[in-house]
């Protein structure tokens, strides 16, 4: 694996501990917009050679990942005029030490648990990290708008992962993680929208007149 | 084009279609065409078997079928069913609604006939999209935090599921010679070549995220306010054909790990969900006071119970396809018959939730029909599947389990029970004057129940034949 392809999934890495560390909602959104960008340029940069199919991969992911998603996430945080979790389940010392401990684990299982594909070992360490992370803040934070960023990090890492079988597998698995980002996160975006407006607060635990 | 085609390209240019005309009339009357076509194609299906298509990708095996059958035939009954409540009440999707429930035939269509593991994904995220905006038909507070709360954990349990299919994949990629990725066949080809380690983890998040779409304990709890708030023809699909296609997706998964010889790994788990599924959902059925609300916690409690039969192998497995076949009857009566009482208390003129056998005789029968077919009483089908499981449970060596589990349908038979005869006995509280009912929105749900007696008084040899196969196919056999 070549140096600069090393160095994009560190920035990933990098882009989940923003996340987990920072109060600020529009810092959060665009810690995974820089993600998605380096999720797209990772399918050129982790397999030598062009094709077209990499390409088109890597365009539409960074258009997507990086530009579509982000943009309306940060207009619903205009919509809602909310700068700020409030009051997390879990502090963001803890969240950052917790972080921390998974990303050594995800290493320790990438060693035990080897995969033949090139640079496979980084790749899948740093997937399960992201998986694991998105994970964490879906259900450690209580912003509708911070819920959603978990769960496009959980997204990114498991296109990481899905990465590692891109060469063998057409495609449709590829095609499939993008849809999934794009028509999930629209949906999301617009009932956080219709949320904002009905109970005048994207604080998801607000939604407790259904309660048993 | 092949009837595998057909079967998904029909209701999906149906959407289209119904998306098209501007007469609420046309695209109901649309509905009912296309729904029945698509019975008549499933029924040719049982005639003579569909060869596979696209390279081994389109191909009906039983296992295939009977979900086919089921989600097809309570389709046609829920498209008469719209008939008549299209003609009462106008749900917010307006235009949208007739296509959107066409677009969930489709894609459940594809999930029943896809052998690729990846296009089973592809099916099951489209059931959720399709079914999303069904449920958030009145943009109010409640019916907002049903769909977020539905939203939430199905996109959560379906990410977790696109990356066992990925480990799956990842799992075949260990060594050479296991063929085509994630095809079915060639992964039951391969069987131990696959990779143990890979493969375990990959069971372990397909029935994760599988188990969210089922709606397994604990990831049930945007079960009871979807399937409350839902109008309830889309909460009788929900819980009659969309939970049994997730099922279909963990059906394909142990065949592959029984393939591979992982089974052992796999059947604790599967108990355990199963288990807690049942008991949990006993528990939470009694005091329950809301009738729908209610028939999702039995959906959860149904949900255990397939697991439950899967994991015990042997006869289990038979039982588990067949309830699969009767749960998902009785919970479109059940869901279909609820409807028919709150359309009633909208319209105002039925006062409290009593006494349904004076104020809607036909509905409230049907009401009491239903309780004793979901909680498994004879002469219904889902007494004979029920047995098969708890047959099951004590020839498998695990006496235990059989007496819990008979234990959790005796608690929520009393759980459902207290709540429906309440509603269905007593003095109505307002008028006790008899409330029209009309034959669209009855004729259906009588279509499920006379379907369930007979399926428990008699089972017919081609599906028997067919049950047999697909219990083989999961290492099970009939009983």
């Amino acid at each position: 694996m070549s140096r600069t392809a090393e160095l994009v999934l560190i920035l990933v890495v990098l882009a989940n501990f923003v996340v987990l560390g920072t109060a600020r909602l529009s810092s959060c959104v665009r810690a995974v917009a820089l993600q998605g960008v380096l999720l797209g340029l990772a399918p050129i940069l982790l397999f030598p050679g062009w094709s077209a199919h990499r390409v088109a991969l890597a365009v539409g992911t960074i258009v997507i990942k990086g530009l579509v998603v982000p943009r309306f996430l940060l207009w619903a945080i205009r919509e809602a005029a909310v700068r700020r979790e409030v009051e997390p389940r879990l502090g963001y010392l803890p969240s950052l030490l917790l972080g921390t401990v998974v990303l050594a684990l995800a290493f320790a299982l990438a060693e035990r648990w080897p995969l033949p594909v090139e640079g496979g070992g980084l790749l899948v360490a740093v997937a399960v990290t992201t998986v694991v992370h998105g994970l964490f803040v879906l259900t450690a934070r209580r912003n509708a708008v911070t819920q959603v960023v978990g769960y496009i990090m959980m997204e990114n890492g498991i296109y990481l992962f899905g990465l590692t079988q891109a060469e063998r597998v057409p495609f449709l698995v590829e095609l499939g993680v993008l849809l999934d980002v794009f028509v999930g996160v629209f949906i999301m975006g617009i009932v956080v929208f219709h949320i904002n407006r009905e109970f005048d607060s994207i604080d998801s635990t607000r939604l407790s007149e259904l309660a048993e | 084009m092949t009837i595998l085609h057909a079967l998904v390209l029909l209701p999906a240019l149906g959407a289209l279609g119904a998306a098209v005309h501007r007469d609420e009339a046309y695209r109901t009357a649309w509905l009912v065409v296309i729904a029945a076509l698509h019975l008549a194609l499933t029924g040719t299906a049982w005639v003579s078997a569909p060869r596979a298509t696209l390279g081994g990708w389109l191909a009906l095996d039983a296992l295939g079928l009977i979900v086919l059958t089921v989600v097809s035939t309570l389709f046609g009954v829920a498209a008469v069913y719209a008939v008549g409540y299209l003609r009462r009440e106008s749900p917010r999707g307006g235009r949208a609604f007739v296509s959107c429930l066409l677009g969930f035939l489709a894609a459940a269509s594809l999930v029943t006939v896809s052998h690729h593991f990846a296009l089973l994904w592809v099916g099951l995220e489209a059931t959720t999209l399709a079914v999303a905006p069904l449920i958030f038909h009145r943009h109010d507070r409640r019916s907002l935090e049903a769909v977020w709360k539905y939203l939430m954990l199905s996109s959560v349990g379906i990410a977790l599921a696109l990356l066992g299919t990925f480990l799956l994949a990842a799992a075949q990629s260990a060594s050479a010679g296991t063929g085509r990725p994630l095809m079915l066949e060639d992964l039951i080809a391969a069987g131990a070549l696959l990779d143990p380690r890979w493969l375990r983890a990959a069971s372990v998040f397909l029935l994760v995220g599988f188990g969210a779409k089922m709606g397994l304990v604990p990831l049930h709890l945007w079960k009871p306010d979807t399937y409350g708030e839902a109008p309830s023809l889309v909460a009788g699909l929900m819980a009659g054909a969309l939970t049994t296609c997730a099922f279909l997706g963990l059906m394909r998964m142990v065949q592959v790990v029984a393939a591979a010889g992982q089974g052992a790994f796999l059947t604790p788990l599967l108990l355990a969900f199963g288990l807690a599924s049942l008991a949990v959902a006993a528990l939470l059925l009694i005091g329950q006071s809301d009738l729908k609300r209610l028939l999702a916690y039995s959906s959860v409690e149904h949900m255990g119970l397939l697991v439950l039969g899967l994991g015990l192998g042997g006869g289990g497995v038979y039982g588990s396809l067949l309830h699969a076949v009767n749960n998902g009857l009785a919970k479109g009566l059940l869901f279909l018959t609820a409807g028919n009482v709150a359309l009633a208390r909208r319209a105002g003129d039925a006062g409290d939730q009593r006494g349904l056998l004076q104020t809607l005789p036909v509905s409230g029968v049907l009401l009491v029909v239903g309780l004793f077919a979901v909680t498994g009483s004879p002469p219904f089908g889902t007494f004979i599947s029920e047995f098969t499981i708890v047959r099951g449970a004590f020839e498998g060596g695990h006496p235990w389990i059989g007496a819990a589990t008979m234990l959790c349908l005796a608690v929520a038979f009393v759980g459902i029970a207290r709540l429906v005869v309440g509603m269905a006995y007593g003095p109505p509280s307002g008028s006790n004057a008899r409330t029209p009912e009309s034959a669209w929105l009855v004729v259906g749900p009588a279509m499920l129940a006379v379907l369930l007696v007979a399926l428990g008084v008699y089972i017919p040899p081609s599906l028997h034949q067919r049950l047999s196969d697909a219990a083989a196919a999961l290492g099970g056999r009939a009983p």
